[in-house]
C-alpha cells in the first residue's frame, strides 16, 4: 500500500518559541471558536466520567474487601440480613447525587450548543461542499458570478473569519468533519446542511468523511489551509485565473491526451470545462495532496496514480486508463504545468 | 373435554421428583425419542439450550469476523483484507453479534428459565415457541447465506441509504439483509408475545406481580419493547427492498423520498433493541448476584421500575444516533436532555447492586467475578454513553472509535459477562453437573484483561479522530500503537472465551454433581432437581414470598411458600393458569404436545423469503399456500387441548 504522507498535515505551531507537532485528526485540542468550548464540554464530562468511573469502582472494592464481623461466616447457610427491605439509603443518596450531577452537566450541555450554533458575526465567505464517493467538490461561492470558482480536496481559508459551509452529496450519505476546527456534520443527499467554522491559528489541518459511504471510505479525505487573510486573497486570485496553456511539444501531447482521456470526468477551466464526474484539475499543483488525501502531490506520485488508480484505492471511480510509457509521462508532464 | 375439566379444582397433593406421582407426569410430558423427537419437541427447556448453543454459534462466527479485522487493522496500510470483504465483514459482525447473538441468547435464558422461576410446566404457548426459535435459526442460515458466496451485506449493520439502493448496491447483498430481517422479526415478535403471555397467566399462585424475579421484568420489558419497536424495522427493510425491486422511491431523495427516514425508522427500533438486549442480561445479576451476597436484592421494587423506565425512556432517544444530520437544534436539545435521563435509572440499578454487595457477604465463585466485573463494565459503558448523549460532543465522538469503544463496553460489558456468569450459575441446574471453579477464574481474568486491554484504548483512538469502518489507515495520524494494542487485547479475549467454551465441554461430562441448589439459591427453579425434569414441578409450588427457599431465614411475615406440596394437575398435559397481578388461581390450561407445526411453518415460511428474493413467483405461490396450510392444520380444533366441546 501507499504511504501517506502525513508530514503535510503536522501542524507545525510556535508557541512562546517552543515547536509542538500534534497527530492532525485529533481533537483534544482544538483551534477555533466553532469547536473550543466543545472541547472544555468534553474535558469536562470525560473528568466527570473517570470520576464516577473511580467513585464506583472503589465503592465496589469496598464492598467486597471490607472486613465483616468474624461471626457472619461460620454457618455459610446464614443470610446478612433478616429482612427483604434495607439498604435503600444507598440508592437514594447514589441516585440524588448523580441526578444533581447530571442536571448540571445538561445546562452545561446545553448552553454549549446555544454558543456553537451560529458563529459571532455573519460569515463573509460561504464554501459549497459537495461530497462524492470518494472525494470532496469545492465552489467558492460570490455575488459577482465572475468571482466563483471550482477546486477540490482542499479547502482554503483566511483565519480568524466564520466560514459558512453549504453542504450537498451527489451519490450516498457523507460526513464533513475537520475535528480540529468543527465537529461533524453529515452531508445527506437530497437536502442542504448548513455549518460553520473558523480558524484562528494558520495551518493545515486535516479533515475525513465520517459517514461509512462505500469500499473507500477510509480514503475520503480533505485538507484545510488556514493563512493569513492576504496569502487567502493571493491563492483565491490565482485560482480564478485560467491556466496557463501548453507549450512545449511534450505538454501539447500531453494536453491532447487529456482532451482524448481524462477530459470527459475532469474539468480543466479554460482548457477542457466538460467533464463533472471527477475532481477539477485546474490548478492541481497547488494541492497538497492527491486522491482526496491519499497521496502526497509529487510527480512521481502522480504518473503512478494515473498509471494505476485501481491498484492505489480499489474501487475508486477512476478507471485504470490505457496509456503507453510515453502517453503517461505526456500526460504528467502537462498536468504538472497546471500551478 | 368439558369445561369442567379446566375448572376443577386440583388436589393439593405432597410430590417430590421421586414419588409415584413423577412417572405419571415423565409420561405425559416426554418427547419421543429418536429425531422425530428432537424435531418436534416443545419442551421450553430444550428450546433455551438450543437458543443458547445456537446463539454460541453465532457468537463465535462473529467473534472470528471481529479477529479478522484486528489483524487487518493492526498496523497501518495493511492488505489482508479488501475493501470489499472489511465492508461485509464489518457488516456481518454487527448483524451477527447484535441480531443472532444478543437477543437470542437471552431468549435463550428466558425460555429455558422462566418456566422453572414462575413455578410453571411450560410457556403458554410452546409450539409458538418453538416456531420462534425454527425461525431465527432458518433467518440466521439465510442472512448468511449470501456471505459464504462473497455477496454478503455490506453496508453496516444500520443500513444507510441510498448507499444500500440498487444504484450504489447491485447484486443480492442488500436484499438478503433486508429479507432476512424481515424474516428474523416473526421469530422476535412471536417470541416476545409468548413471553408477554406467559408472564401474565401461567405463574404459580401467589406469585404477584412484585414477586417475580427481575429477569422476569427484564425480558417482560425487553419484549413489550420489541412488540413496537421491530415493526418499524420490518417495515423498513421490507421498503428498502420494495425501492430496490420495484422502483418505489420510499428513500430516493431524488423523486422527493427522504433518506433520512430510513435512519428515523432504524433507529427508532434500534435504541429500543439495544435495551432489549440488555435488560434481561441486567436482571440475570439482579438474581443470581444476591445469591452470592447472602442476602435478598438491595431495592427490588426499585430495580423492577428502573428495568420499565429505561425501556419507555429508550423510546425517545432514537435521535442520539442522528445529532450530526442536520435536524434543528431545538429538537436535538430535547434528544440530548432525555438521552441523559437514562443515567437515572441506570444509577438506580448501579446502587442497587453496589449495596447488595456491601451489606451482604460476598462468595467468591466465578460466578460473582462476572458479575462484579459486570458493574464495573456497566458504569465505563454507561458514562461514555452519557458523553456521546450531549449533542455538541456527540458531533466530534459519533462515528470514531470512541462510540465503537462504548457500544462494546455496553454490549459485551452488560450482555456477555452476564450470560457468562448466568452459565456458571444455572449450568448445574441445566446439567446436573457444576463447573469448573479453577478453570471459571482463569477464564474471568484472561477475559476480563482481555476485554479492557481490547476496548479501552479505543475510547483514545476516538479521541484520537479515527472514524469507524474504516479498513485501514495512514501511518504518522497516531493511530498505530493504539491499534496493535487493541489486537492483541482481542485475541486475549478470544482466549478467553476459549477457556469458558472448555470449561463447559470438561464441565459438562466430568463436573462434580450438583445436587438441586448448589449455590442455596432463593428461587423456584432451585426447589426441583438438576436437570430439571421433563414436567418441570411433580406439583404446582404456592409462592407466598419473593425468595420462596429463603422465608425460613427471613422475617418476612408468618406466610409461607409451600414447594413440593401443591397443585397435582396430571390429567394430560396441563399448568395452571392464574391471574395477572395477583396470580390467584384461575383456570387449568390444558397445554399442547409435541409438534411437527413449527418447525414446517418455519421451513414454509422461511421458503417463502428464498422465493421472494430469487422472484420465484410459483415457488412462492406454492410456499405460501403451504405456511397456510401448516397453520391450519396447527390451529385446527384439538380434543386433548379442550377446544372441542363434548357433550356431558
Amino acid at each position: 500500500m501507499t504511504p501517506c504522507a502525513i508530514f503535510l498535515y503536522v501542524r507545525i505551531m510556535r508557541v512562546s518559541g517552543s515547536v509542538r507537532i500534534e497527530p492532525p485528526m485529533a481533537y483534544h485540542r482544538t483551534f477555533g471558536p466553532a469547536v473550543d468550548s466543545i472541547t472544555r464540554l468534553g474535558w469536562g464530562l470525560g473528568i466527570i466520567s473517570l470520576l464516577v468511573i473511580i467513585i464506583i469502582a472503589l465503592l465496589l472494592l469496598g464492598g467486597i474487601f471490607r472486613k465483616r464481623g468474624v461471626d457472619s461466616a461460620a454457618d455459610p447457610r446464614q443470610l446478612t440480613v433478616r429482612r427483604d427491605a434495607g439498604g435503600m439509603a444507598w440508592i437514594y443518596i447514589g441516585v440524588g447525587a448523580s441526578s444533581v450531577v447530571l442536571i448540571g452537566c445538561m445546562i452545561w450541555t446545553l448552553i454549549v450548543t446555544a454558543a456553537v450554533t451560529h458563529p459571532p458575526v455573519a460569515p463573509a465567505l460561504t464554501i459549497q461542499v459537495t461530497a462524492s464517493q470518494w472525494w470532496w467538490s469545492l465552489r467558492y461561492l460570490d455575488d459577482s458570478p465572475s468571482q466563483i470558482f471550482t477546486t477540490a480536496n482542499e479547502i482554503h481559508i483566511p483565519v480568524g473569519q466564520p466560514i459558512r459551509f453549504e453542504l450537498t452529496s451527489a451519490d450516498v450519505m457523507h460526513s464533513f468533519w475537520i475535528p480540529q476546527l468543527a465537529g461533524k456534520m453529515d452531508v445527506i443527499p437530497g437536502q442542504t446542511n448548513v455549518m460553520w467554522l473558523q480558524a484562528d491559528h494558520p495551518g493545515v489541518y486535516r479533515g475525513q468523511c465520517a459517514a461509512f459511504c462505500g469500499p473507500q471510505h477510509a480514503h475520503m479525505a480533505l485538507t484545510i489551509v488556514a493563512e493569513p487573510p492576504e496569502d487567502f486573497l493571493a491563492w483565491k486570485h490565482s485560482q480564478l485565473s485560467d491556466t496557463a496553456p501548453p507549450e512545449t511539444e511534450e505538454t501539447l501531447r500531453g494536453a491532447q491526451i487529456f482532451q482524448t482521456h481524462c477530459a470527459v470526468c475532469h474539468t480543466i477551466r479554460g482548457v477542457s470545462p466538460a467533464g463533472l464526474v471527477g475532481p477539477d484539475l485546474s490548478h492541481l499543483m497547488a494541492r497538497h495532496t492527491l486522491a482526496a488525501g491519499l497521496l502526497p502531490n509529487t510527480p512521481g506520485n502522480l504518473a503512478g496514480w494515473i498509471d494505476n488508480p485501481q491498484a492505489l484505492k480499489p474501487g475508486t471511480r477512476m478507471p485504470n486508463p490505457i496509456l503507453s510509457g510515453t502517453e503517461l509521462t505526456a500526460v504528467t508532464s502537462y498536468l504538472n504545468t497546471l500551478h | 373435554m368439558t369445561t369442567t375439566e379446566t375448572q376443577r379444582a386440583p388436589i393439593i397433593a405432597r410430590a417430590t421428583d421421586d414419588s409415584a406421582i413423577t412417572e405419571t407426569l415423565g409420561k405425559i410430558w416426554q418427547s419421543k425419542p429418536g429425531i422425530g423427537g428432537w424435531l418436534s419437541t416443545v419442551d421450553h427447556k430444550e428450546i433455551g439450550k438450543r437458543y443458547i448453543v445456537t446463539a454460541f454459534i453465532f457468537l463465535i462466527v462473529g467473534g472470528l469476523e471481529a479477529l479478522l479485522m484486528r489483524v487487518q487493522l493492526a498496523r497501518p496500510n495493511q492488505t489482508v483484507l479488501t475493501p470489499e470483504q472489511y465492508s461485509q465483514i464489518f457488516t456481518m459482525h454487527g448483524v451477527t453479534m447484535i441480531f443472532l447473538y444478543a437477543l437470542p441468547v437471552l431468549s435463550g435464558f428466558s425460555n429455558y428459565l422462566w418456566p422453572l422461576l414462575l413455578g410453571a410446566r411450560d410457556m403458554a404457548f410452546p409450539r409458538l415457541n418453538a416456531l420462534s426459535y425454527w425461525v431465527f435459526l432458518f433467518a440466521g442460515i439465510f442472512l448468511y447465506s449470501s456471505f459464504m458466496f462473497g455477496k454478503g451485506p455490506d453496508a453496516g449493520w444500520f443500513n444507510y441509504v441510498p448507499y444500500t439502493s440498487l444504484a450504489y448496491n447491485p447484486g443480492p447483498n442488500i436484499d438478503v439483509y433486508a429479507l432476512g430481517m424481515v424474516l428474523l422479526g416473526i421469530s422476535t415478535t412471536v417470541g416476545s408475545i409468548n413471553f408477554f403471555v406467559t408472564l401474565a397467566r401461567t405463574r404459580a399462585p401467589g406469585m404477584s406481580i412484585n414477586r417475580v424475579p427481575i429477569l422476569v421484568w427484564g425480558t417482560l420489558t425487553a419484549s413489550v419493547g420489541n412488540l413496537f419497536a421491530v415493526p418499524a424495522v420490518s417495515i423498513a427493510f421490507f421498503m428498502l427492498w420494495m425501492d430496490r425491486q420495484y422502483n418505489t422511491h420510499f428513500f430516493d431523495s431524488t423523486v422527493g423520498g427522504q433518506p433520512l427516514l430510513w435512519e428515523h425508522l432504524f433507529w427508532m427500533f434500534g435504541h429500543p433493541w439495544v435495551y432489549a438486549i440488555v435488560l434481561p442480561a441486567m436482571g440475570i445479576v439482579s438474581d443470581a448476584l444476591p445469591t452470592f451476597c447472602r442476602r435478598p436484592l438491595v431495592g427490588y421494587t426499585a430495580v423492577a421500575l428502573a428495568t420499565v423506565t429505561t425501556m419507555v425512556l429508550g423510546f425517545g432517544v432514537w435521535v442520539h444516533h442522528m445529532f450530526a444530520s442536520g435536524l434543528p437544534i431545538l429538537s436535538l436539545s430535547y434528544f440530548s436532555a432525555a438521552s441523559m435521563t437514562i443515567v437515572i435509572p441506570s444509577a438506580v440499578a448501579v446502587f442497587a447492586w453496589v449495596a447488595t454487595i456491601w451489606t451482604g457477604r460476598p462468595v467468591f465463585k466465578t460466578s460473582f467475578l462476572f458479575f462484579a466485573g459486570f458493574i464495573l463494565l456497566f458504569v465505563i459503558g454507561g458514562v461514555s454513553g452519557f458523553m456521546t448523549a450531549a449533542v455538541p460532543l456527540d458531533w466530534q465522538l459519533t462515528r470514531t472509535y470512541f462510540v465503537v469503544a462504548h457500544l462494546h463496553y455496553v454490549i459485551i460489558g452488560i450482555n456477555v459477562f452476564p450470560v457468562v456468569g448466568g452459565i456458571y450459575y444455572w449450568f448445574p441446574k441445566v446439567t446436573g453437573r457444576l463447573m469448573n471453579e479453577t478453570l471459571g477464574k482463569w477464564n474471568f481474568w484472561v477475559m476480563f484483561i482481555g476485554f479492557n486491554v481490547a476496548f479501552f484504548p479505543m475510547h483514545i483512538l476516538g479521541v484520537e479522530g479515527m472514524p469507524r469502518r474504516i479498513y485501514t489507515y495512514a501511518s504518522g495520524l497516531g493511530w498505530g500503537t493504539p491499534n496493535l494494542v487493541v489486537t492483541i487485547g482481542a485475541f486475549v479475549f478470544a482466549v478467553g472465551i476459549l477457556l469458558f467454551l472448555v470449561n463447559v465441554f470438561v464441565s459438562g461430562k466430568h463436573g462434580e454433581p450438583a445436587g438441586a441448589n448448589p449455590w442455596d439459591g432463593a428461587s423456584l427453579e432451585w426447589s426441583t432437581s438438576s436437570p430439571p425434569p421433563v414436567y418441570n414441578f411433580a406439583v404446582i409450588p404456592i409462592v407466598a414470598s419473593r425468595y420462596p427457599l429463603w422465608e425460613d431465614r427471613l422475617d418476612e411475615g408468618p406466610e409461607r411458600s409451600s414447594v413440593g406440596t401443591g397443585l397435582l394437575l396430571d390429567k394430560g398435559r396441563e399448568t395452571i393458569g392464574t391471574t395477572s397481578l395477583d396470580a390467584e388461581p384461575d383456570v387449568i390450561l390444558k397445554m399442547p404436545g409435541d409438534s411437527y407445526s413449527p418447525v414446517l411453518a418455519a421451513l414454509a415460511m422461511t421458503g417463502v423469503f428464498v422465493c421472494l428474493l430469487l422472484h420465484s413467483w410459483w415457488g412462492l405461490a406454492i410456499t405460501s399456500l403451504l405456511t397456510l396450510l401448516i397453520t391450519i392444520a396447527w390451529l385446527w380444533p384439538q380434543h386433548s387441548l379442550g377446544q372441542i366441546e363434548t357433550q356431558p
